[in-house]
């Protein structure tokens, strides 16, 4: 080893400890203000331990709501993406669609499509043109427009690897198109559902540009959080963090995890096929 | 075997139902609905349809014309365009270093530590950030308690805390596509132009930005769009006169003035477009190789 590399090496070794300092000191200060008694949320002055933000995060009644609120939109988020996105998927790689690059385009722009932009126009569109005011549900319609277009990318995904011989021999043996469908596609397309179910719910909870203008003036948590820290914040809102930080932490290493047994599954099975 | 018969036609009208309720109500008619405001003067609702209801340029020339507004324009494409730079010099070494580790176990490991503060909503990273850079917030502490500065530093209104959240916020959206770019690069090849004598800025040059260029091309065109369009950083980390083109949206949607916000947001997509279009011929690259 040269001189030269050995420097490369300390060179490389700073960047590297710097990089995740930068990615993790933020979150670490914030969720570690949350036990710190101090009025403001900081770390210093220590003003000793306490839990008593977690209590008065807990007494919100605004939070509950909003929480409940971005629980309810996540979940028609998912119901619609996931019928729109299929549709869309089985459209490309099913059927012969004229115009097929065109509509392709206009079913993933949504994905380029700046937020705030998907959120003006949605929110025009419903309230000026259709009388329907921004609402929980008007925020479903504009965050399902972007959102649809990832779980459509992740069953056509699926859908490519799918071997079509297996609905043919279904349809030869006498099946109907429904019982061929649901018998055979479905079950394939199973572990894609999940993936999409689970991503279009990460992205709705946390989505904050659409969902800015189609909200009207009811709330989900992101935007209470956006408002609470406009207003001037409480170590209360570092508790509500730390709350998120553990559950999208516990939430995504599970997701990890099964996703990874899934993959190992499926290994298996196809080393016992080849044996 | 026809499509028909294979899916029946309850499949046929559940995709053709389906793809047009998305790309009609929720694609089409809100954009088109968008466009044509953005071309209607701001009018009270008596007189939807009268005879002042006609298409004009005039909220453009608004948009644009305006000395302040124009500012604001160009200080969010030139802050946009170095944040990108900012986040591509940041993120190219990273990506680098994980594509040539290839399996080994700290990949795995940095993958996971790269993803996590990425699952975490943009506003409560906003937020983070806010901590750290306030007046009074923990970086001042620091520069102040050591006596590196004598009064705190003001990030906020310098652009620095909208740079630096926005650089945090959209790293993840430049290392992937530059890894997945780079991975595929056969390391032989690094190795023949090594044992040929490149130095390593030549292989870099001539070996992996050629080899990567469409996923370095994806990378910049996602962040700059994701920094132009970004509401939440700007509101929470810049100061009283860091203002972004998004907040001029948002006041105007704010302020009923809907047909401002509409002259706006296209021009917001207009930029994004002509971006997208540039980058393509500073790479060389086509959509395709972009949009995979």
């Amino acid at each position: 080893m040269t001189r030269s590399d050995r420097l490369l090496r300390i060179v490389i070794g700073v960047y590297l400890a710097l990089f995740f300092a930068y990615l993790f000191l933020p979150l670490l200060y914030m969720i570690a203000a949350a036990f710190n008694l101090n009025r403001f949320p900081m770390l210093t002055p220590w003003r000793g331990f306490t839990l008593q933000w977690f209590a008065a995060a807990w007494n919100e009644t605004r939070l509950w709501h909003a929480l409940g609120r971005s629980i309810l939109i996540g979940a028609c988020v998912i119901g619609v993406s996931i019928i729109l996105g299929l549709g869309g998927a089985l459209l490309f790689t099913r059927f012969r669609p004229p115009a097929r690059s065109l509509v392709y385009s206009v079913l993933v722009s949504p994905i380029l499509m700046p937020g705030i932009v998907i959120g003006l126009s949605t929110a025009i569109f419903w309230d000026r043109l259709l009388q329907l005011p921004g609402s929980w549900a008007v925020a479903v319609l504009g965050q399902s427009t972007f959102i649809s277009a990832y779980c459509m990318l992740i069953f056509m995904a699926r859908l490519q690897r799918f071997d079509p011989a297996q609905e043919e021999a279904a349809l030869d043996l006498g099946a109907s198109p429904l019982q061929v469908f649901w018998m055979i596609t479905l079950p394939y397309m199973r572990p894609a559902m999940y993936s999409a179910a689970a991503l279009a719910f990460m992205q709705s909870f946390d989505n904050f540009n659409t969902t800015l203008f189609t909200i009207g003036s009811d709330e989900t948590l992101t935007i209470y959080i956006a408002a609470k820290v406009k207003q001037g914040v409480t170590p209360a809102v570092n508790a509500l963090a730390f709350a998120m930080v553990v559950t999208t932490l516990v939430g995504g290493v599970a997701y990890e995890l099964v996703h990874r047994r899934e993959v190992a599954r499926l290994a298996r099975r196809l080393r016992a096929v080849t044996a | 075997m026809s499509s028909v018969r294979r899916f029946g036609t309850l499949g046929l009208v559940y995709v053709v139902v389906t793809c047009a309720i998305w790309v009609l109500l929720l694609i089409v008619a809100p954009m088109a609905t968008m466009i044509d405001f953005a071309f209607r003067p701001f009018l009270p609702p008596a007189q939807w349809g009268g005879p002042a209801d006609v298409y004009t340029l005039r909220n453009f020339e608004l948009a644009l014309g305006d000395e302040f507004n124009r500012a604001i324009f160009l200080k969010t494409i030139w802050a946009s365009v170095v944040t990108t730079v900012v986040t591509f010099v940041l993120c190219y070494p990273i990506s680098y270093l994980l594509a040539r580790a290839g399996r080994s176990s700290w990949v795995g490991i940095a993958m996971i530590a790269l993803l996590v503060p990425f699952w975490i909503n943009e506003v409560l990273r906003s937020f983070a950030w806010q901590l750290l850079l306030a007046h009074n917030g923990f970086f001042n502490q620091v520069l102040v308690g050591l006596g590196l500065v004598v009064e705190p530093f003001d990030f906020m209104s310098r652009n620095i805390g909208v740079l630096v959240g926005l650089v945090y916020t959209y790293i993840l959206f430049m290392i992937f596509p530059m890894y997945s770019a780079m991975e595929s690069l056969d390391q032989n090849q690094i190795e023949a132009a090594r044992d040929l004598g490149a130095p390593r800025w030549r292989i870099h040059w001539d070996v992996v930005i050629p080899h990567a260029k469409s996923g370095l091309a994806s990378g910049c065109i996602v962040t700059f769009m994701l920094a132009a369009g970004s509401y939440a950083v700007p509101q929470m980390l810049g100061g009283t006169r860091s203002l972004w083109f998004t907040q001029l949206i948002y006041n105007q949607f704010e302020a009923i003035n809907w047909n401002m916000g509409a002259a706006y947001a296209m021009c917001l997509v207009v930029l994004c477009v002509v971006f997208i279009l540039a980058m393509m011929v500073l790479f060389r690259v086509r959509l395709r190789d972009i949009a995979q």
